[in-house]
């Protein structure tokens, strides 16, 4: 009680202090930034307006390159290393931050304006204790003493229900988790009751039953305080539930800005509205008694001890595409580490085409591993930074089908040209590419072994909506082509929404139910599957309060 | 704007980088590099190139010995002669081409040494990474020069047991920095690619992982060919390195060591066993700041503007 009191004062002094709802708070006008890379300087931002009124929560998205973060740092007047403002006007309540000097802006930085960075766990120093670092700027700009910022932290974490609000600060950034980290980072912006508050993606690092409390957190502590906040993503239902207008970005330009809920039912630009129509992706269901791969009783562990699967059953039809789900740690990736003999089981066997394959890699023939092809989550690492995509691509053709010289590259542009790159592509190396192009890249090096099952590790889950759109037709497209069946491991449900004929629900190394997608996604679920299921964020704006008074 | 609203996967956002050959690129890096690394490329250009003509450009032969022993300098033996008559301009000339080739070979071999094992360690792990790491710790428990000077009493100082020898004790040096940069090589998932595609440990080994570890690699190459030339140097100078009549700037100072005890009398010939000494420390100095800057670019500190 004494807590709830206590907020109550502190908000109603803040506004009578920093003025009304509804003042114009952050101004910004045909701000240009440009950022320096590969000896010359580039244009990233070209002349974006942005006005944000107190109390307002404002979307900005766009896919990555957009310059989207370039923008919202803008915002508080700062400009990463090797970027800089080059011209326009930012007034934040009447100041000047284009012409204020480093010191004006450091008053600023943390008092006024905070920043919740994406990577909660690289941002907080590991060396020190949680309460610590949430109050460390408020204290040291003389907002209030070390006690009491101490006591209002505290309320912070009672309010963003992080666990034993009481003595969690006194835990370091590795005591506690992911989400609860992110939770923290939004107490320290907190902690200081800033006027404007940057959200820099800061879910997209969580699992979608984990998002849910964080998005709920931020929320309702945004509401309370009658904060201003800029909610940088590429998630759209995420943004869709936090924001009050949203501001689309394309190439460091405005494409439109509207009201949230007049923007998800009735987009202008063409832009925009390719990237709603990502989430009505959807494949009719196929089943097939013609089943490829079978896992059948494996248990798994790693380093003989720790078990991580449990009795582990999955039958793949040929041709179709199964879906893997479950948070992370459920034994999605370990699963398909069995079926590739990364990691051989303890008991249970894997077949394909009805027969056993050996458990480990070393064992198994050239063309046993050339007939299943795994593509990873992360593009980058996935693919060797000094090798020419022609070499990435090549590699499969020369060591499976022993192919040289003109047949080599005609067969690489031939699959350049079904993953939809051209030519220029031959020898570009990696970092040259964007992150849709490198995972495109990473499909044709496994279509160039011609494989009968392909693996997807994540593939779309580092990636944009409007490129994982993309992504994931390309698959469609192949499958209907090629006729190759898919393991889709995944964590999102939209994905597996549009992907999928089978669903497999896994939970802590343990298979909940597999099924065919509908039977999966309509009632009665498991506990669990369910749980997951109504997790996902949906395109509608009252999903996340719906979804608040449900649990009521 | 030209550009389309409709999504392509070739119009995606990621190509800023503009194309250059890479001798483009080699030519930019050097107009950047600073004059301490600029030093460091001219003195080493300057030595290989004596290194590589050294016949051309000595005026008299490698072990050509005239009437005079410790001969002052003048117009026919710029730097006088040494204690048995010995032009030692010449022999300074001569001793380039043998110190650094000598170097040279032994840094080679003691790299495909260390670097051949210290990436398969890297990549198998399990036994053979244990077996070797500890006898490398073994190998180097024991203070090299002493083991190299004992190693080249039983087997004889010519110089193929010079080269084997140093090569030998250095890799073990090699094998350790080759390890432990390969090892955060060995778990990205490009290097698990290739072992699901089934390919064999030398394409891992050549292919995957060495062009990844390549700038640190190149920079400890320059270290211990330093370091090699200078070891080379002092067995020279305790008459188990490189044997007469080969020139070599190490026993040039032994020979000549006596002299400096002349210095009040002629200040040239004080000078004498200086010159060859000089001669290694600019060399060595001159890789370091090559290595330095060289380090300093590929590490990625360098990112401000």
């Amino acid at each position: 009680m004494m807590s709830t009191d206590n907020n109550d004062t502190k908000n109603t002094d803040s506004t009578d202090e920093n003025g009304q709802k509804g003042d114009i708070l952050l101004e910004m006008r045909d701000v240009h930034i440009d950022g320096f890379s590969d000896e010359k300087w580039h244009h990233i931002v070209k002349g974006v307006d942005l006005t944000l009124r107190r109390g307002e929560v404002m979307g900005l998205i766009g896919e990555s390159g957009a310059g989207k973060s370039t923008l919202g740092l803008a915002a508080m007047g700062f400009a990463q290393p090797g970027c800089k403002i080059v011209s326009g006007t930012i007034k934040f309540d009447g100041m000047e931050l284009t012409k204020a000097s480093e010191n004006e802006k450091r008053a600023l930085w943390g008092s006024r304006i905070a920043y919740v960075a994406q990577s909660a766990a690289a941002s907080f120093n590991p060396a020190h204790r949680l309460i610590d670092q949430t109050v460390e700027s408020t204290v040291n700009s003389g907002i209030r003493s070390l006690e009491e910022a101490q006591a209002d932290a505290r309320t912070l974490y009672a309010s963003l229900q992080l666990p034993d609000a009481e003595n969690i600060g006194d835990r370091y950034p590795h005591q506690v988790s992911g989400g609860q980290l992110q939770r923290m980072m939004t107490a320290m912006a907190m902690s200081s009751r800033p006027d404007l508050i940057i959200f820099d993606e800061p879910t997209t690092a969580l699992d979608v039953t984990t998002q849910v409390e964080v998005l709920v957190a931020m929320r309702d502590i945004v509401e309370r305080f009658n904060t201003a906040a800029i909610y940088i993503t590429h998630d759209l239902a995420v943004v869709a539930q936090m924001a009050d207008f949203i501001k689309v970005l394309r190439y460091g330009n405005e494409v439109e800005e509207a009201e949230t809920r007049q923007m998800l039912t009735s987009p202008k630009e063409e832009y925009t509205k390719s990237l709603w129509s990502v989430r009505a992706l959807t494949k009719p269901e196929e089943t097939s008694d013609d089943v490829v791969i079978e896992i059948k009783n494996v248990d798994a562990a790693y380093g003989g001890s720790v078990k991580v699967l449990h009795d582990i059953n999955i039958k793949l039809p040929r041709g179709r595409t199964v879906a893997v789900v479950g948070e992370s740690g459920s034994g999605k990736s370990t699963t398909a580490r069995v079926i590739t003999g990364l990691l051989p089981p303890m008991t249970g066997e894997v077949l394909f085409n009805g027969e056993v394959l050996p458990k480990a890699l070393k064992d198994r023939s050239k063309d046993q591993l050339q007939r299943i092809q795994m593509i990873y989550q992360m593009a980058d690492t996935a693919m060797n930074p000094r090798h020419t995509i022609a070499e990435i691509i090549g590699r499969p053709l020369e060591f499976y089908h022993d192919l040289s010289g003109k047949a080599k590259q005609d067969r690489i542009l031939e699959l350049l040209h079904l993953i939809e790159l051209d030519q220029t592509f031959y020898d570009r190396i990696p970092s040259e590419l964007s992150g849709g192009q490198k995972q495109r890249v990473c499909i044709a090096r496994a279509l160039a072994a011609e494989p009968d099952v392909i693996i997807c590790d994540e593939v779309t889950s580092a990636l944009d909506q409007i490129v994982q759109e993309g992504i994931l037709q390309l698959l469609l497209r192949l499958q209907r082509e090629l006729g190759i069946s898919y393991l889709f491991i995944t964590h999102d449900i939209a994905t597996v929404q549009a992907i999928s004929d089978e669903i497999v629900v896994m939970y802590q190394g343990a298979v909940v139910e597999q099924g065919l997608k509908s039977e999966i996604m309509s009632p009665p679920y498991p506990e669990y599957t369910q749980l997951l299921l109504k997790s996902v964020p949906e395109m509608d704006p009252d999903w996340l309060t719906n979804l608040v008074d449900d649990r009521l | 704007m030209s550009q389309s609203n409709a999504y392509s996967a070739t119009a995606e956002v990621g190509q800023l980088r503009e194309r250059r050959s890479r001798w483009e690129t080699i030519k930019l890096e050097l107009r950047k590099a600073p004059i301490s690394a600029w030093f460091g490329f001219i003195v080493i250009g300057c030595y290989l190139f004596v290194a590589l003509f050294s016949p051309l450009l000595a005026p008299h032969g490698e072990a050509e010995i005239f009437k005079t022993p410790f001969a002052p300098w003048d117009a026919k033996h710029i730097l006088g002669t040494d204690q048995i008559g010995r032009d030692v301009f010449s022999r300074l000339i001569y001793g380039a081409t043998n110190t650094i080739g000598i170097a040279l070979a032994t840094t080679l071999l003691s790299f495909l040494i260390g670097g051949g094992l210290g990436l398969a360690a890297a990549i198998t792990g399990g036994w053979l990474d244990q077996l070797l790491s500890r006898f490398v710790d073994v190998l180097m428990a024991i203070p090299s020069l002493i083991f190299a000077l004992m190693l080249l009493t039983i087997f004889g100082s010519s110089i193929f047991s010079l080269i084997c020898i140093i090569a030998v004790l250095d890799s073990t040096r090699v094998f350790r920095l080759t390890r432990s940069v390969a090892i955060n090589v060995t778990v990205m998932d490009y290097v698990e690619a290739a072992k699901l595609r089934g390919e064999k440990l030398g394409w891992i080994m050549r292919r995957e992982i060495l062009p990844n570890i390549m700038p640190p690699l190149i920079a400890e190459f320059g270290l211990r060919f330093s370091f090699v030339f200078l070891t080379i140097a002092a067995l020279s100078f305790l008459g188990l390195g490189i044997q007469p009549p080969t020139a070599d700037w190490g026993s040039m100072v032994r020979d000549n060591a006596s002299m400096i005890q002349f210095a009040k009398y002629d200040i040239t010939a004080a000078m004498t066993p200086m010159i060859p000494a000089a001669a290694i420390a600019l060399l060595t100095v001159a890789v370091n700041f090559v290595v330095d800057w060289f380090l300093h670019k590929t590490s990625g500190l360098n990112d401000e503007h």
